[in-house]
This record gives C-alpha cells, sequence and structure tokens, in this order.
C-alpha cells in the first residue's frame, strides 16, 4: 500500500516541453510511472520521450479517454495559478506543483479552488512524491536508476519541507533496512498546499506504514499544527522529527532566510527551538543528529 | 584583490582528426549539438573554444555526429 | 519589500483610507513650509526603516514652523540603529479621542489573510493579544471571493465597539484588507488608526510590507505610483563583498544557483555545500561539532564548473579561510563530478593543493563514479552515502582543527 499513487496513477505534466521538464518526464517514465499527456500552449502534436503534447489539459483529458489522476506543474510563476486551475477544472485530483518563487496569494487561491473541488495539491517549490518500485510524480529522486539506491519499499512514510533532504533520510532508512512507505516532499515554501498535519490522516490509513519522519526547518507553524493534530488524534504512528537550521535562532542572523523563501522567522514561535518543544511536548521524538534517525525509528516502532 | 589566474582545460581535452578538423559542414554540425559551445565553426573547418573544454557534460553528442573516431574526448584525469 | 511611513500611507491614501494632511520633506525649509500649511501644531518624524523612532528621538512635537524646522533638521542628521533617514514626515498634530489598532497579516495555517482589529491602538498588538484577549477581533478572508464589509463589521463588533464608531471603522478595516490582496502584502497595519475629537477616523501611522515574489507583477504601485526606484531592494543589511561576488557570479551565467552568505561568520572553515535542506543540516552539522564557517552557501540546479569554480574561489578568498568542506546532500540534478571539477579548479587557479585544502568532498548521486575518479587522481578523498552528513562535517572539522593545531 502507498498513499495517494499507486501503480495505477495516471498523470499529465503541464510544461512538459520545459528543459526540466523534459528530464523529470525520462525519470518517470523509466520508473514505471504512467504519463498520459503533457501540455504545453501552441506544441500540439510534438512529443516528448514518447508522451503527446496538447494545448489544453482538455485534450489531454479527452485523448485519454477518461479521468486523469495527477499533473506535474512546472511552468513559469507567473503561470502556475492558471495552469493548476485549469487542471483542477478539468477532473484532476492531485497536483504537484514545481515551481518556485509563486506569490504566496497566488497559492492560497489554488489552494481555495483545490479545496472547494476536492483536490489537494502537493507543493509548490518541490520535488514531488514516490511510491519505491510502484510510481513516481516529480524529479524526486533523480533517475529511475539513482531513486532505486534511496528508495526500497518499506515502513517508513516521509515528509520534508526539502525535496533533496528526502531522498537523503529516505536512503539512510533504506541503507538501515526500513524502507519507506511513501516520501512526499512538501515543498519549501510560506505557504503550500499540504502539510505535515493535513497528510497523517493518509498514513493513517495506511497499513504498510508504521512510523513518520519528517524533516522540518525555521519559519511558520506547519509544526506547531503537527504537534496539535498529534495530541488530538490517538495516532498509531510515532513521528520522530529532524530539524535543520537551529544556527538560524542567532540573533545575527534574525530577520534573514536561508534555504528555502519558508524559513522567514516572523514571531517567536517560528524558531528552532520553540518548534523542537512544541514537538517534544506532543510526544514527536526530535533528533539531534541527521545519523540518528534511523535507529530512533526503529527504537519507536519496537517500544 | 589581485586576479588569480584563470586555467583552460584541466580535465577534458577534445580532439578533431583530419580531414574531419577541416569539413566545414561538420564543424556546423557539431558547434550545434554542443550544449556547453565547445566546437566553433569556421571558414577553414572546426576549432576548439579552449576556455569551454573543462565544461564538457560527457554527453558524446559530438563524437556521434562525427565519422567513426574523428572526435576524441580525452580525460585528462584518467592519464 | 519595506517601505518607509510616508510611502505607506500612499498606500492606505490611494485604497481610499482617510489620511491627514501629512507632507514628506528632505530639508527643514521643506519642513518649515508643510507646518505652515498645516497651520498649527505639528509631529515631525523620522523616515528610516527601522523600529524604536520615538526611543531614539526620531519624533519630536513643534508649536511653530521655526520648530519645526529645527526639528527636522535634527531628526534629518540623527540615525538611527545605523540608518540614516531618506527624510522626515511632517503630520498635523491629531485631536485623538480614541486610538485603535486595524491589521491584515497571512495565516499560514489556514493559508488565508487574516484581518485583525483592536480599541487598544497604538501599542504593540501582540501585548494586546496576550494581556487583553477580548479586546481583539480577528477573521479570515477569502483568497477567491470580494471581500465584503460585513466581514470587516464582524471582527469590529466582536471587541465590543458599536454605534456610529463600528460603521465608520468597518470601510477601513475592509479597504485594508482589500489592498492587502491587490498588492501581495505580506503585512498591512494601521496603528494607530485613530477616531479624532469630530468622530472622523484617520490612518496616524502604517506599516506595510510586499512579498519580494511579487515585486515583478506590482510595477504600478512601486515605480508609477510611489516612485521607487528598480534597484532599491531594501534589503535588510548591506550585503558584503564576498555576498555581492557570488551574486554576479550567480548572474552571469544560467545554468544551476548558486547562493554565499556570510553576515554573521567568521570562522576558518569555508563550506562549498548544498543545497537547501543539505545547507542548512550541514552547517549545524559543523558548528555543533565545533567547528567554525566562514559562510554559508549552497548550491543546487547543476551548475556549470565555472559557477561551482567561481563559488569555491570566493569562499577560498575570504580571510581566515584555510580550507574548504564540500558536502551536499544526495544529488539528482546536480553532478557530482562537475562539483569535483569546479572545487579542484579553484584550487589549482589559488595555486593550492587540492588535497590539502579541500577537508572533505561529500556528495553522492547523480555522476558520482566520475567524480570519485577526478578526486582521486588529485589525491583527494571521495566520501559516499556511506558517510553520513554529520560524519561528513565531523571530519572537515577534525581536518582543519588538526590543521591550526
Amino acid at each position: 500500500m502507498s498513499i495517494l499513487l499507486n501503480k495505477d496513477t495516471t498523470f499529465i505534466v503541464q510544461g512538459i516541453t520545459g528543459r526540466e521538464a523534459i528530464n523529470l518526464t525520462r525519470e518517470c517514465l523509466d520508473y514505471g510511472s504512467k504519463i498520459v499527456g503533457g501540455v504545453t500552449p501552441g506544441r500540439k502534436g510534438r512529443e516528448v520521450h514518447g508522451v503527446p503534447v496538447f494545448d489544453t489539459v482538455a485534450q489531454a483529458v479527452e485523448n485519454h479517454g477518461g479521468q486523469i489522476d495527477g499533473s506535474v506543474v512546472t511552468v513559469p510563476p507567473g503561470f502556475t495559478k492558471d495552469a493548476v486551475i485549469e487542471a483542477i477544472a478539468n477532473g484532476i485530483k492531485l497536483l504537484v506543483i514545481v515551481t518556485e518563487r509563486i506569490p504566496r496569494g497566488d497559492v492560497a487561491e489554488m489552494v481555495e479552488f483545490a479545496d472547494m473541488h476536492d483536490a489537494r495539491i502537493i507543493g509548490p517549490n518541490c520535488l514531488g512524491l514516490i511510491v519505491p518500485d510502484v510510481c513516481k510524480m516529480g524529479g524526486i529522486g533523480g533517475p529511475a536508476r539513482d531513486a532505486a539506491k534511496s528508495y526500497e519499499p518499506g515502513a517508513v512514510g516521509v515528509m520534508s519541507r526539502s525535496g533533496g533532504m528526502t531522498t537523503e533520510i529516505s536512503s539512510s532508512l533504506t541503507a538501515a533496512g526500513l524502507g519507506v512507505s511513501t516520501a512526499v516532499s512538501i515543498g519549501g515554501d510560506a505557504i503550500i498546499g499540504s502539510t505535515y498535519a493535513e497528510l497523517m490522516p493518509y498514513f493513517e490509513a495506511d497499513e504498510q506504514t508504521r512510523a513518520i519522519v519528517i524533516y522540518t526547518e525555521p519559519g511558520g507553524r506547519m509544526e506547531a499544527q503537527l504537534a496539535e493534530w498529534k495530541k488530538e488524534h490517538d495516532s498509531r504512528l510515532p513521528i520522530v522529527a529532524f530539524m535543520a537550521g537551529k544556527f538560524m535562532d542567532d540573533e545575527e542572523m534574525q530577520g534573514m532566510s536561508f534555504g528555502h523563501a519558508g524559513t522567514i522567522v516572523e514571531g517567536k514561535e517560528d524558531s528552532a527551538n520553540e518548534k523542537i518543544k512544541r514537538l517534544e511536548e506532543a510526544g514527536i521524538t526530535v533528533v539531534e543528529r541527521i545519523d540518528e534517525i534511523p535507529d530512533a525509528v526503529k527504537e519507536r516502532i519496537e517500544a | 584583490m589581485s586576479a588569480p589566474k584563470s586555467l583552460e582545460s584541466v580535465f577534458i581535452d577534445v580532439r578533431i582528426a583530419e580531414p574531419a578538423a577541416s569539413d566545414v559542414e561538420l564543424a556546423k554540425t557539431l558547434e550545434e549539438v554542443c550544449p556547453v559551445s565547445i566546437f566553433k565553426a569556421t571558414d577553414s573547418g572546426s576549432e576548439i573554444v579552449s576556455g569551454q573544454l573543462d565544461e564538457c557534460v560527457l554527453c558524446n553528442l559530438c563524437i556521434e555526429a562525427a565519422p567513426d573516431g574523428a572526435v576524441t574526448i580525452v580525460k585528462k584525469y584518467e592519464q | 519589500m519595506r517601505f518607509y511611513e510616508y510611502e505607506a500611507r500612499k498606500i492606505v491614501e490611494l485604497a481610499g483610507i482617510p489620511v491627514t494632511k501629512y507632507g514628506f520633506c528632505q530639508t527643514a525649509d521643506e519642513a518649515r513650509k508643510v507646518a505652515e500649511d498645516i497651520g498649527g501644531p505639528t509631529v515631525i518624524k523620522s523616515q528610516v526603516l527601522t523600529g524604536g523612532r520615538m526611543k531614539a528621538g526620531g519624533v519630536q512635537f513643534a508649536d511653530t514652523p521655526e520648530e519645526a524646522a529645527e526639528h527636522a533638521a535634527d531628526i534629518l542628521e540623527l540615525e538611527i540603529n545605523g540608518l540614516e533617514p531618506v527624510g522626515v514626515l511632517v503630520d498635523p498634530k491629531a485631536e485623538i479621542k480614541q486610538e485603535y489598532y486595524a491589521g491584515v497579516v497571512w495565516d499560514g495555517t489556514a493559508k488565508k489573510p487574516l484581518m485583525l482589529f483592536s480599541d487598544m491602538g497604538g501599542i504593540d498588538i501582540e501585548q494586546v493579544a496576550e494581556e487583553h484577549p477580548e479586546h481583539v477581533g480577528r477573521g479570515h478572508i477569502s483568497n477567491l471571493l470580494p471581500v465584503g464589509d460585513f466581514e470587516a463589521k464582524q471582527v469590529i463588533a466582536a471587541t465590543g465597539v458599536t454605534g456610529s464608531r463600528l460603521n465608520r471603522a468597518t470601510p477601513v478595516l475592509a479597504k485594508l484588507a482589500r489592498l492587502f490582496r491587490d498588492n501581495d502584502m505580506l503585512l498591512a497595519e494601521i496603528n494607530p488608526l485613530a477616531e479624532l475629537t469630530d468622530g472622523t477616523f484617520v490612518a496616524l501611522d502604517a506599516h506595510m510590507e510586499m512579498e519580494d515574489e511579487a515585486v515583478g507583477r506590482q510595477k504600478k504601485l512601486l515605480r508609477k505610483d510611489l516612485g521607487i526606484a528598480e534597484d532599491d531592494t531594501r534589503d535588510n543589511y548591506v550585503p558584503s563583498r564576498f555576498e555581492k561576488n557570488v551574486k554576479a557570479i550567480d548572474a552571469a551565467d544560467h545554468r544551476g544557483v548558486i547562493q554565499g552568505k556570510d553576515h554573521g561568520f567568521s570562522g576558518n572553515l569555508g563550506l562549498v555545500i548544498g543545497a537547501g535542506g543539505g545547507s542548512l543540516t550541514l552547517t549545524d552539522a559543523v558548528r555543533s561539532q565545533g567547528g567554525k564557517p566562514a559562510n554559508y552557501s549552497e548550491i543546487g540546479g547543476n551548475p556549470s564548473v565555472a559557477k561551482a569554480c567561481g563559488l569555491a574561489k570566493e569562499v577560498l578568498q575570504k580571510d581566515g579561510v584555510e580550507k574548504i568542506a564540500v558536502m551536499m546532500s544526495i544529488v539528482s540534478n546536480t553532478r557530482v563530478d562537475i562539483v569535483a571539477r569546479g572545487v579542484i579548479k579553484a584550487c589549482l587557479e589559488l595555486e593550492k593543493d587540492p588535497a590539502e585544502t579541500i577537508a572533505i568532498f561529500r556528495i553522492p548521486g547523480a555522476w558520482e563514479d566520475e567524480g570519485a575518479k577526478i578526486l582521486d587522481h588529485y589525491g583527494v578523498e571521495y566520501c559516499d552515502r556511506t558517510v553520513s552528513l554529520w560524519d561528513a562535517a565531523g571530519r572537515a572539522v577534525a581536518k582543519i582543527q588538526g590543521a591550526s593545531a
């Protein structure tokens, strides 16, 4: 089992003729994902690695002859909102937004529209999600051969605000023999489609998942939200968290952002140390060192 | 600060054998296929832009575009 | 992007919210003229992008135009928190009946803007929320639907405000919410929002911040209405030479992204690291193990050899840097061999021995076998994914401490 994706999941790539999109299309196809079309306005009739390109999402849906499950959106920031709403308006329920630097008003608009249509957005500013050996949607893990090295099927659900760290952590879980059920790069922006707490019910319902690992950073209230969720729900899943960017708590770093746009600390609650405290109070194990994650997970699963 | 020296081709060398090197048509093809602009087409054939050599991404598109054995890529770090 | 008070007031005014008859002045003479026009007691306020103006003496009261000119002359010379003012704002001293707070901020959890209102204005809203929660009204607005006046009214009424005051404050908050959304603001505050003795409401001070990502599409407001120059980015601090140089190297070539910061760093271990999350993790790991980073950096998106080389050279040329640690979380797009070429070339061009200068090279992932071959040729040990980010950082720290001991 897995969350959000399975072996039959079909998706399109919006902005498929861009340089990065061509790469991720190749990677996903090699991994076994079912890409049923691509959209770049004005490029109808072309093919990208054998995937037909259309001018509109509606054409892609018509060509497929039925509902398409998802879309990977890789269009420039000024066009993303329209592309996402186009996809949702055409019945697509799972959106992975790769694009960076989208103003948060646009993100909030997309999320509200998605909520009204029972659709789910992952990202923006993310690498997508992967179910080991089954399907990958987005650039996560890189080329199929590299992704296979880092991701083996297993017991741990991974959620991370950093795309690269999703793979780094998953690789250590794979090396430790724990493996990964589903890994989600949730995105590095201040406002994202799916937060840790919003994805928890999916993992909760997935029998294969026996523990959760989150990678987190300063900025925002996403961790407080997870802590609250954990307290309110009698979850069967132990959670292990790693907090990066503790150096940002230093006085001379105030008001600066590092790594991702979302790391800007806007209030005292957003700082690394405050977040660690809050997570621990909710019974979440926060490891000091990145290499302690696999052992902490084993301990929590066996307890 | 004094400008530090700038080195050309520390890692990669590209060689074109004759007569391919003087082939004006091939020169244009090589210039087009190389993603990092190592080849420059001139009236007398291909020229190597030495400042770009280290940017070679080992894609082999130049080798495939030229007659067998005409273009060789030398990895200096393997010698 | 942050705004000076006189700009924030202009933004409020453009949205149809009443303001006092204020004037922005850059000389004492101008201040005198504005005070004459106002024709009564005035307030002279420093226009500077930092808090604590009142405490620092950047806000003064004047009874006559001459006094206003004198205060303006003083304030124009007064540095506050190391910043020089760009001018002064001359404002009529208002006859205030009561002060209120009106604000709009982002609520990241609800993913919607949040309206805030309090009948206890003039002080920090966070303090009011903590000490007098019943005096703070809150309400989210939709990102899709138009903002209704009734939504603002509900928020204000929740604080107990009623009668004509409620009806007069309502359009102010509603307009503030609309301008927040229309102008891609991160923060829009009127504090205090004053009810004058004649019963009218005016914005006495305003605080605005626009999201940097939206600056490109807010040209009309920024360039035309406010006259802010394109290169006036209002950074929090003046970038260092290192930061400027790295930015220039990054801008010169579209392949990949490099970033470098050294604000707040002064150690001897140069960091050539990536990507976003990896850099945060590695910087912590170096510091936790007693290392002193000379900088922060990020490599991502598969940069060219020249770009990787440029970053490494800038790091190596920083004062006090003896060695560099080249480390990244597992890469899938950026290539190990390209980064290896870049950092080795940086050493060679600076006439340093790569084997001595590169304290560690830990980048697993795409093209790692090729990268290992290059490093081996120059005597640099290659570390793959079996060496954790923590251990890689630890090894780099041990090497540099061994070297300087």
